[in-house]
This record gives structure tokens, sequence and C-alpha cells, in this order.
């Protein structure tokens, strides 16, 4: 059976994003959830705008979206008229804070939070949709591995998974790219270690999974099908100034610039524009 | 139109009741004999019988499908309000077609009440259990951990499995049920349609598998080994200190 043979969460005949479009897809994921990962998605975002680069970060935790709280943003138009036909998508879309812009679900659609076809057509349509305006599209996926989560990866080009030094963020970041290897084939999948305590620590973690993909994920895939390589894009030092920031809601990179935490957001920044 | 069956002409505020009572009449129902004819009682009466009708299969006498969604309905509001597990079942005859086709539709009604019957014996007091249309059943059963849904779906299906339907004497068939089977979304407001659909998908699985099986949709786990874990964790100081 190959990996594309699962068709139990990924509907069958569904064609994956194809053709010409401009912008490449990153899903964020964790597994684990509170490891930053919508604070990620957020800096990630501003520091590539900073860049020159055109960036959308789409809510894409559509059960229990929070990059609104994160943004301070209080949105009067979310996905949710959009998915109901209430509002344009081009009026959903808004400008937030770093440069970017922002497509939020806002909290509390239960409905949403199933992978209904109507949700995985519109996700599709939107992101298609979208894709030619932009350089960059960011889709900040919620906690775990629940059907939604793994149907946004599928859209993604890139899968940027988010983990910490944390042993159950750790394990769980381990079960997401378990997952990402055995149903969607993925070659590379890309890490960040945030809250690291010491640099290199990130590397230190990206060799453990590694090591445990390869004894084994790898067997568990059929004969000929890539080992996924983890491709450290980068660290973020554990800094109370990320803190800072979360608490006042306001982007790190804006806040206090020049910051370790700011500092390893860049570089990641800097190489998913590469 | 029913021939009017009462002689006496009916002014025009008298309710009409003969295709009414004609009905029930016809599904066997009696209507108690302690209200007179005529009066609220006996009307009740009659109301409750036609709702009673209305919620049933003629052949097999489960809940109908109108029933099933019903109770669907007020599962989902528990199951959303409450946070309970529940799970339903979707249940078709396998090769339900070749009975009829072989044995002609009165022996394929027969099987359908024999699995009725059969079904019936699996079910506890709060289960729901229709007749969802054609061979298709399908089963509500409210509080049921997930860790055994897949016993109880089995346990179903073996009951079908293991009986044989006397048709006429000398004559005995068997059958079998494929099921499907998906647990609702707890503490999440879902929809009916969308909790049969994932009922389904799995009756497609398990017919596509070979039938005669039970099929449940599973959350997307992915188990982390203690092997894993040991490996992700053990070595981790020997790595730190190179």
């Amino acid at each position: 059976m190959s990996p594309s043979d699962d068709l139990s969460l990924i509907e069958p005949g569904l064609p994956r994003p194809a053709g010409p479009r401009r912008a490449r897809v990153l899903a964020v994921t964790s597994g684990k959830g509170g490891v930053g990962k919508t604070f990620l998605s957020a800096n990630i975002a501003a520091a590539l705008a900073r860049l020159g680069q055109r960036v959308l970060v789409l809510d894409a935790d559509l059960g229990l979206a929070n990059l609104d709280v994160v943004l301070n943003l209080q949105p009067k138009i979310t996905l949710h008229d959009v998915f109901t036909g209430k509002v344009h998508l081009e009026d959903a879309i808004l400008p937030a804070p770093g440069g970017f812009s922002v497509l939020l679900a806002g909290s509390g659609l239960v409905e949403y939070s199933r992978l209904t076809p109507e949700v995985r057509e519109q996700l599709q349509r939107i992101i298609e949709t979208l894709a030619p305006r932009y350089d960059h599209i960011l889709l900040d996926t919620g906690a775990g591995i629940s059907d939604v989560v793994l149907y946004a990866l599928s859209l993604a080009d890139e899968v940027l998974v988010v983990a910490t030094p944390e042993p159950t963020s750790m394990t769980d970041a381990y079960a997401t790219i378990k997952v990402l290897a055995t149903q969607q084939a993925r070659r590379e999948i890309r890490l960040v270690v945030n809250q690291v305590s010491r640099a290199g620590e990130g590397k230190v973690i990206r060799n453990q999974l590694q090591l445990v993909v390869d004894r084994f994920v790898a067997p568990m895939l059929p004969p000929g099908a890539p080992v996924p390589v983890l491709a450290l894009l980068g660290e973020v030092l554990l800094d109370p100034a990320v803190r800072e920031a979360v608490q006042r809601r306001r982007l790190l990179l804006e806040l206090l610039p020049g910051c370790a935490a700011a500092k390893g957001v860049e570089g990641i920044a800097a190489k998913i524009a590469t | 139109m029913q021939p009017h069956t009462d002689p006496a002409p009916n002014p025009p505020e008298r309710l009409q009741l003969a295709a009414a009572l004609q009905l029930l009449a016809h599904s066997g129902r009696e209507l108690p004999e302690v209200a007179a004819v005529g009066r609220v009682a006996w009307m009740q009466a009659v109301l409750d019988a036609l709702c009673e009708l209305s919620s049933r299969d003629p052949l097999t006498g489960l809940a109908n499908r109108r029933q099933f969604e019903l109770a669907l309905a007020s599962e989902i509001d528990r199951v959303a309000r409450a946070g309970e597990p529940a799970l339903v079942l979707m249940i078709d005859v396998d090769h339900f077609k070749k009975i009829n086709d072989s044995h002609g539709h009165p022996v394929g009604d027969q099987v359908l009440k024999g699995i009725a019957q059969a079904l019936r014996d699996c079910i506890r007091p709060m289960d729901t259990l229709a007749r969802f249309g054609g061979e298709e059943f399908a089963m509500i059963l409210p509080n049921c951990p997930p860790a055994f849904g897949l016993t109880v779906a089995e346990r179903v299906r073996a009951k079908v499995h293991g009986r044989s339907f006397t048709i006429a004497p000398g004559l005995q068939v068997q059958a079998t049920v494929s099921i499907g089977g998906a647990f609702a979304p707890q503490w999440v407001r879902s929809s009916a349609p969308l909790w049969i659909e994932r009922a389904d998908q799995q009756l497609y699985r398990a017919k596509a598998e070979g039938r005669n099986r039970a099929c449940l949709e599973t959350p997307t786990v992915s188990l982390v080994s203690a092997e894993e874990k040991g490996l992700l964790f053990g070595t981790s100081q020997y790595l730190e200190m190179e």
C-alpha cells in the first residue's frame, strides 16, 4: 500500500493543488498546542513582510482560532462569513499590524471543526484564489492531528512543525511527522524549535527526531517511498521578551526588535524567503 | 381518496376521520374502548396511534427513518451539551438483491424481518434501532464508550451472521450484514447528515473490504510506542555530551 492509498482522511480524487500560482503555501503545525505556533506564524509573517514579501496568514485553526488574539484584532468579518457566502473573500482579508494580511477564522466555529466536504472545498478554493496575489501563504493550523489539520497540511507545499524541548511537545511533533510521512509522503518536513534554553539545542532535538524517524518511520514506508528529512529552519531562544509581547498582544518584531527571540524569528523568515 | 364509510352526512365543522380510522384499522391498531367515540380522550388516542404509526416501519415494526432522524437530532443535542460519547451504526444487508432475485421479494421481506429481530436482540432499552431504508438499518447507541465501539458493532454483525431465517419448511436463508460506525464528536454540535455520512463512509469501507464485517471510524491517533519514546529521549543526554 502506498501512502497515497490511505484515503481514510484525504478524499480520493481530490486534486492536489497544482498549476500556475505564485505563493508558496506553508502550513505551520505542532501536534501539541501551546508551543507558540500562532505566535511564530504571526511573527514570521511580519519578518517576511519586512523582507519585502507579500504574505497572507490564514487562520486554519477553524474550531478554536486565536490569531486574532495574538494580533489584537477584533474582526467583524471572518472566514465563517466567507464560508456561508455572506461576504466576498476579498472583504474578509484584513491588514495586520506587521505589514501582512490575515484571514481570521474567529473562535467557536464548531461547525467547521470537522472536515466536511464543504470545509474541504472552501479551504482549497480560498487558497487557490489567493495564491497568485502573494509570495507566501501561511496556514496556521490547530493543535493536534485532527482531520481538519491534516487536510490543511495536505494543501500546503511545505509543512513547518513547531516543537519545544519539552518531552510532550517532542513526542507530539514526532507523532505529527510520522503521520505526514506515512499519509502524505512528505520528502522534507521543516522544523522550528521554539523556547530553547541555549543556542544549539534546536539542532540536538532535530537530530534526535531524525534518528527516531529513520529507525521507526522508515520501515513503515512502502519500498521506494522517501524517508522524510527534517530540515531545521532555526531555533528561537526562550526569551522574556516573548512573554511580554504576547501579554501586550503585540508583535515581537515591533515591540522588541533586536531581542534574541526576534533574531531567531528573522533567521527563520530569511530561510523561508529563499 | 378513500371512499367515505360514514353514512351520516358530515356538517362542515366536523372532523373527517374516516381515512385516519381506516389506516389505523388496517395497521391492526385498536383504539381503547374506555373513551367514547368523539370525546377528547378518544381523539387523543387516535392522534397517539397516528403518531405511533407514522414513526414505525410497517414491515419490521422498527422505528422508521423519520423517527430515527428525530432521535439522532436529540442525541446530537445531548452529546453537544453533556459531552457523552454516542455511536451511530449503519447496517446494510449484504447482497440483498441476490436474495430477492433468487427467492422472490416475499422471502426478501421475511429476511428483513428476521434481521430486524436479530438486531432487536442486540440493543439496550435506550438505544434506537431503525430501518433506515431498503435493506439498510441504523442504530443509535447513546453513552457507548469509544473503547467498546468495535466490540458492540462486531457483536451485532455476529448476531446476524449466526442466524438462519426459516422462510418455509425446508427453506432456510442466511444473510450477513456490513456495518459502518462513527462516534459523535463530543462537545461539538455536529449535524445529523454529517454524522450519518461519516458512518456511511465506514460502511463503504466494510463493503469494500469484503462485507460481513464492521468498520468504525477511528479518530486520527498516531500512537508513539515506548520504544520510540525511549529512542527519542533515552540517548539525548549522550548526544548533548558530544
